[in-house]
């Protein structure tokens, strides 16, 4: 298939939209009469409602409701944007009266103004029983503080639930022997890693507004990863059927995973439905941060053997995180800890995975870029780092002896063959880039500071193996211009552009030719969603079968009119003609034909899923510059090697990486969590939250080394999780290689550091 | 209150709280592009202009701007489609949401800065913060944007 836009990099379709500053979001779409909704919100991590009293409230001039447990429907229910049936547990309510964490919802009120709204919030009186809170996570399984202890707490899915006991879900799996592979090593290592309840802090908080349209449907625009999964939820919620029910995504101000939950969308649905309103909420940062769906903390526990030569033998795995007060996306994250990061090691004779996931009384849970895979990873390569420095390896050289290669078989992976995996280019190209072999470990500066490099390998999967489903409709118009419908969402990365890329160049025709529209639930073919790194591989299959279809309707067509056999006439795009006559008609006249007097309209609709979901692998290494007397570290420099397989857009994949890169190096130095010990965040905002600057990112140099992933749509595979998952364990590396002293808690913050230094020289 | 001020190039009258922040007020006037992502004055996402130089728009009393003339992306369109033209060409535009307050500064900084450094240029956006680009992208776009205007680094 010619090539004139895949593998190109293609400005996106609304990208100037953005850069002028257009009105282009949900908060800035909002009907002018619609209602301000505000939340109180619990200041206790654990207590019951005694009683509400809203009288005062609903005084307040401008006040049209306010709504306490009493108001809200009693079905339980989940927020994980996920398939049904979810793994998630339904453990929610829209109004609890039993409070789980602080922020846990209290009352919705809606008024005519802001200022009205927050004044009655003021006026709200609450007795609150205060219940002792469970946060340490690591003694929440059995413990006698229940989290859920619900009659109607229900788990849709077997996934080990055991509300009783704290536990949202249980797993394992064992591939081999594991006793007789660590019995053959000469070097077993036994360490411990933690990890933080990350927020994803994209730049638009959490934001939603509703409405009855002119049919008397309840329609939501919201800024969502999830549409289709937000109706049913909404569903659930609200207790009314899901026709009746219609989201609008508008474009999305950045998700990373927090938008695959329904965090903002119940609370003006709800008002909507009561008061026949429209209605508008949206999460201020602090919000967003103390109530919204961060990444789940986890504790990650590796036991790791090699022989003398360095070949890894065995991992023996346990990971335990903490869903917080609710189970969204808890029984799901944990199998990517075990799944994506043993699986990088083909040498592995013997491997197990074993997880819990536990209720506590701390800010629930959800999905953030990487989801799990990110923890597992920093935890299995930070183990790969610390046995190579045992046995005296260097990082690379382990890793080029035992890392996975195209050809093998991942029994952690679901048993997946690895069809497509440049690894080995990727890790040699980085060596070459980073200088690794001069640079490795460290050089003292003359200013005392240390220079050190730090490696780590990293994988994703691309979208869920048999469960994520695309489907798109491509017309071909009157004057023969297509409209692409999909139900994916972009959220900024392009995947509007990145499928009418594919498009274009299946139906070989110009990329302006084709306007892309996503998404209405009423009007987009259905899509599980823009998560699990999917919508490139999943979707984009779907524009391959859809574009065949049309082709060959618009060939049909064609020949039809021309009066000849479809098989002897040709498509090439702009017109349909038989080779070797003058016998041909054009796109453009073969839509007016299907239009005028209506003989058929050419329209097309595919749906994708994959049995497999092939994994994009990367190298990192970070070069960094270390002050010994303060614990500073700076990224100067990092490297990053990429197969993603075909490369659809080399912009939008390059900044996806520079972007992923950045958030990561956020993650293992600087964005701390952190609760008092009567359950509150205290990390509540971008001043205590310290998410990167410009001036912390450093140098990012980004290449690709695409192979070709057979099930993929032109060889292409996933990008936007996998490059958050090595700046944690590189850096980590990195430290270690400046200071000989192992962190394994993230933030790694310059404080630990110059204290562990301090620690060291009086030892 | 009343409040007059030059609003992108438009003289304009209203009556306003003494709380209300300039933020809100041009919200209200329908300048969109003026977004808010925190309310702790860390994102750089409300920056407008207060005759001439750049201000978080979240942390100024709208009183403040009695008298002066405010200028946000509305009033810049040219300005922001040249430059944003060069952002669009990297990708790194990404999710969009913080463009606007980006380039407000960006645009102030092409007029205040001759031939700024990469440090300087760093400095000088230090307080816009972006979670999908990891910068590197909006930092090649003002590269070729100041070399094309001859103001190079």
């Amino acid at each position: 298939m010619k090539r004139n836009y895949v593998s190109t990099g293609v400005r996106k379709k609304d990208a100037m939209s953005l850069v002028t500053g257009k009105p282009v979001y949900t908060g800035d779409l909002v009907p002018a009469n619609a209602l301000r909704v505000k939340l109180l919100r619990s200041p206790h991590a654990r207590a019951y409602i005694r009683s509400i009293d809203t009288s005062k409230a609903k005084l307040v001039p401008g006040v049209v409701c306010v709504l306490t447990w009493e108001d809200a429907p009693n079905s339980r229910f989940t927020t994980a944007g996920q398939t049904w049936p979810e793994p998630s547990p339904y453990d929610r309510l829209i109004l609890d009266r039993q409070l789980r964490c602080c922020g846990d919802p209290v009352a919705i009120v809606a008024a005519e103004t802001e200022q009205a709204a927050t004044q009655a919030l003021r006026m709200i009186q609450v007795d609150y029983e205060v219940q002792t809170p469970l946060l340490d996570f690591t003694k929440a399984k059995d413990n006698p503080i229940v989290v859920h202890p619900e009659e109607n707490f229900r788990a849709l899915c077997d996934v080990g639930t055991d509300a009783k006991r704290n536990l949202v879900s249980s797993d394992s799996f064992t591939v081999g022997n594991l006793d007789e592979e660590f019995s053959k090593c000469d070097v077993v290592l036994e360490r411990t890693y933690n990890t933080l309840a990350n927020s994803q802090a994209m730049m638009e908080p959490f934001c939603t507004y509703s409405y009855y349209d002119e049919y008397g449907r309840l329609t939501v625009v919201s800024s969502t990863q999830v549409p289709f999964h937000a109706r049913r939820i909404l569903s659930n919620a609200l207790e009314i059927p899901k026709g009746n029910i219609r989201i609008i995504k508008p474009r999305i101000g950045g998700g990373f995973g927090a938008k695959q939950s329904v965090v903002s969308e119940i609370f003006p649905a709800l008002v909507t439905k009561l008061t026949g309103r429209a209605a508008y909420l949206c999460y201020t940062r602090q919000e967003s941060m103390t109530n919204g769906s961060p990444r789940h903390q986890m504790q990650m526990q590796v036991k790791i053997g090699a022989t003398r030569d360095g070949t890894i033998r065995a991992i023996d795995l346990y990971a335990l995180s903490n869903a917080g007060a609710y189970g969204d996306h808890g029984p799901t994250t944990i199998g990517l800890v075990g799944h994506k990061s043993l699986s990088l090691y083909g040498s592995l004779k013997a491997s197990r995975f074993t997880c819990e996931v536990v209720y506590t009384n701390t800010m629930g849970g959800g999905a953030y870029r990487g989801y799990g895979a990110t923890q597992g990873i920093f935890a299995v390569e930070s183990a790969v780092n610390e046995i190579a420095a045992e046995l005296g390896m260097d990082p690379t050289v382990i890793r080029e002896k035992n890392m996975v290669k195209e050809g093998q078989v991942m029994p952690a992976y679901y048993g997946e063959t690895c069809n497509s995996c440049t690894l080995d280019a990727c890790m040699a190209a980085a060596k070459e880039h980073m200088n690794w072999d001069e640079k490795y470990p460290r050089r003292v500066l003359p200013n005392g500071h240390i220079r050190s490099v730090g490696v780590a390998i990293a994988m994703q999967g691309s979208g869920i193996s048999a469960v994520d489903t695309a489907s798109v409709e491509i017309r071909l118009n009157d004057g023969g211009f297509y409209t692409l419908l999909v139900g994916c969402t972009d959220m900024g990365t392009g995947c509007d552009t990145i499928l009418a890329q594919m498009a274009a160049d299946c139906l070989d025709c110009d990329i302006d030719d084709i306007s892309v529209r996503g998404v209405d639930t009423d009007q987009s073919p259905y899509d599980t969603g823009s998560y699990a790194s999917s919508t490139t591989y999943v979707t984009g299959g779907a524009v391959m079968k859809t574009c065949a279809e049309l082709r060959e309707k618009i060939l049909a067509e064609g020949a039809r009119i021309l009066g000849v056999d479809p098989a002897q006439a040709e498509f090439d795009g702009q017109k349909v003609f038989v080779p070797g006559t003058d016998k041909s008609i054009t796109r453009a006249e073969i839509g007016w034909a299907s239009y005028e007097g209506h003989s058929k309209l050419l329209t097309a609709c595919q749906s994708h899923s994959s049995p497999v979901s092939p994994p994009p692998f990367m190298v990192g290494m970070a070069e960094i510059d270390l002050d010994p007397e303060t614990g500073h570290v700076e990224v100067v420099d990092y490297v990053a090697e990429v197969d993603c397989g075909t490369v659809i857009n080399t912009n939008l994949a390059r900044v996806q990486t520079e972007g992923g890169i950045v958030q990561g190096i956020g993650m293992a130095l600087f964005e701390n969590v952190q609760y008092n010990e009567a359950g509150k965040l205290l990390n509540d905002s971008f001043l205590q939250y310290k998410i990167p600057t410009r001036l912390e990112a450093g140098t990012i140099r980004v290449n690709f080394h695409p192979s070709y992933e057979p099930t993929g749509p032109f060889g292409a595979k996933s990008i936007g999780e996998l490059v958050i998952n090595t700046p944690s364990p590189a850096i980590a590396d990195a430290i270690r290689n400046a200071t000989g002293l192992s962190f394994r808690n993230l933030p790694i913050r310059a404080e630990d550091i110059a204290l562990a230094i301090e620690r060291q020289k009086h030892d | 209150m009343k409040l007059t001020l030059t609003l992108n190039g438009v003289r304009c009258t209203d009556e306003v709280q003494a709380d209300t922040t300039l933020f809100t007020y041009l919200r209200e006037k329908g300048c969109l592009s003026v977004k808010c992502g925190c309310e702790t004055s860390n994102c750089g996402l409300c920056t407008v202009w207060l005759d001439e130089k750049p201000v978080l728009s979240c942390s100024v009393p709208a009183l403040r701007a009695d008298g002066k003339k405010v200028t946000t992306l509305e009033g810049l369109q040219d300005e922001a489609a040249e430059f944003g033209a060069y952002l669009a060409d990297e990708g790194a535009e990404q999710c969009g949401y913080c463009s606007p307050g980006f380039i407000m500064n960006v645009l102030a900084m092409s007029r205040e800065l001759t031939h700024p450094t990469e440090q300087e240029i760093q400095e000088y956006l230090a307080g816009n913060l972006c979670r999908c680009s990891g910068y590197q992208g909006q930092l090649r776009a003002i590269r070729k944007f100041l070399a094309a205007k001859g103001g190079c680094v």
